[in-house]
């Protein structure tokens, strides 16, 4: 048995010619009945899975899993973390993230290689440079590290950034968050599964969500592809699915999916190490650990949920990298992908329950999900087992859109989603 | 590079368009009359359909808002037409 990782066990393990490792999870058919289920076997979806158990001792629980687990956008995305934003309010869920990250590593029993090498945001002109301190003050008031960084601060980060006399985006400055990182997204998801499969919960993969159980006006259950699943509580956190499956619970959400896209180059030797982002290009990148240069932009501008990205956008990262950091002309791209992600007008996520009782949502999370986690996992685990909002998610209701007090971050921090 | 269908232009580049809003969505009347519940529901919620859709869609170059359907996974575009020529 080698439940638990340590040096210890892979010394033992080396000896015996590593016959004694035992799956990471098991694969277990799925119960006629639980306390609850949580649809999708995303990042999202195991952490609520494991805060159930480890914070409300929720352990008769399953996560539904329509292919394999972190085979959606928990394995599409670029990895980064990071709470720069502007209102409490996400500073509050984005920060609260954060410092589970800072921990999870070792609270997983499991290496999630989870980096804090910063994220700069680079400011083009004296008037962005006034948006740029606007940001760092609002951080600070939120209790959140950033600094104000001049320009020779900004080149002493990323040395081989374009400094140029004709570059198109001049750096004027820029806003430092220390704290941010990345970790292996992958990593993310096996741990929190490992982990909760420990505290029993069953983990169904192949498995899709056909319709739901209604009974009293109530959701009762899950109808799946293995049969009828009754739950005392359901959790949606399907991401770029969440409209598919809101259609088939008997609702709307004001949600509208788009593929986001990446892009990742041919290793090299380390030159970055830092997350740099332009403001001027809306292009962001850093320097994987293997020494692949990690490439995002903005959403593609078409609704979609083909998971791939379309040309357009892919020329339009692909030229502000080369207007950032000149000297990666020579780069060979290895491969492009893109993810399905959830936009709500605000660009905040929705956190509550939905307009089925029983049912609760974790979605519209835009192209945040993978940094906001575990904060999202512990936040939609508080909601089942209370059946009320933790107070970090309540301004990120449903009931938002009716009352109007949005949470409109695009306007607040300038993000892309 | 994908090409849209303008009504009025023919086939042009994808990145002359914008994307406006799901089709068959009406402003609800009388203004004055209507609550934040139903005010809500036709500013936000979406259908947003995976697999064959209808959508209003600008081109950016003629300034003409039309009707297009689509497929949101195969991105095929079936036809577009001008508004009120439709139904």
């Amino acid at each position: 048995m080698t439940r638990r990782y340590s040096a210890f066990n892979l010394f033992r393990e080396g000896l015996r010619g590593h016959t004694g490792w035992q799956p990471a999870w098991r694969s277990p058919d799925p119960k006629p009945a639980y306390d609850a289920v949580i649809i999708g076997g995303g990042g999202h979806g195991l952490a609520t899975a494991y805060y159930l158990a480890k914070n409300h001792g929720m352990r008769n629980v399953a996560v539904i899993e329509k292919g394999w687990l972190g085979g959606g956008n928990t394995g599409r995305n670029t990895t980064t973390i990071r709470s720069n934003y502007f209102y409490p309010e996400s500073v509050a869920l984005y920060d609260f993230a954060l410092k589970l990250y800072e921990g999870l590593g070792r609270e997983l029993n499991y290496n999630i290689m989870f980096s804090q090498r910063g994220v700069v945001t680079v400011a083009h002109s004296e008037a962005e440079m006034e948006i740029a301190a606007r940001i760092v003050n609002a951080m600070q008031i939120n209790g959140t590290d950033a600094e104000l960084l001049g320009p020779d601060a900004v080149f002493d980060k990323a040395p081989l950034l374009n400094r140029g006399p004709k570059a198109r985006y001049p750096v004027f400055g820029g806003v430092w968050q220390g704290r941010a990182g990345v970790a292996r997204h992958d990593a993310v998801a096996w741990g929190y599964a490992r982990a909760a499969d420990g505290f029993g919960v069953d983990i169904v993969q192949n498995c899709e969500v056909t319709g739901f159980i209604v009974e009293n006006g109530r959701c009762a259950g899950v109808e799946t592809s293995r049969g009828s699943i009754r739950a005392g509580a359901v959790g949606l956190a399907v991401a770029g699915h969440s409209g598919v499956l809101a259609a088939k619970a008997g609702f709307a959400l004001p949600i509208q999916s788009y593929s986001l896209q990446a892009m990742v180059s041919e290793p090299v030797k380390p030159c970055l190490d830092t997350v740099v982002l332009y403001l001027g290009t809306g292009t962001y990148l850093f320097q994987s650990d293997k020494g692949e240069i990690v490439v995002g932009g903005g959403l593609d501008r078409v609704p979609s949920y083909a998971q791939r990205g379309n040309p357009p956008m892919q020329r339009t990262v692909l030229s502000g990298m080369l207007e950032m950091f000149p000297s990666f002309g020579q780069l060979k791209m290895l491969r492009q992908w893109a993810g399905n992600v959830d936009v709500v007008p605000d660009s905040s996520p929705i956190i509550g329950p939905s307009p089925l009782p029983g049912l609760f949502l974790n979605c519209g999370w835009g192209t945040g999900g993978f940094k906001s986690i575990p904060a999202g996992g512990w936040l939609m685990a508080h909601l089942i087992a209370t059946g009320s909002h933790h107070e970090i998610s309540r301004p990120f209701d449903l009931d938002r859109f009716a009352t109007g007090r949005l949470v409109d971050e695009a306007a607040g921090s300038g993000i892309a989603h | 590079m994908q090409r849209f269908p303008c009504p009025f232009c023919g086939p042009r580049d994808e990145t002359e368009f914008h994307f406006a809003a799901e089709a068959g969505k009406t402003r609800p009347e009388p203004a004055g009359e209507v609550g934040a519940e139903r005010w809500a529901e036709y500013l936000h919620l979406k259908k947003n359909p995976k697999g064959p859709t209808r959508e209003i869609w600008v081109h950016t170059t003629c300034g003409e808002f039309f009707l297009m359907e689509r497929n949101t996974v195969t991105h095929e575009v079936v036809g577009s037409s001008a508004l009120g020529a439709e139904s």
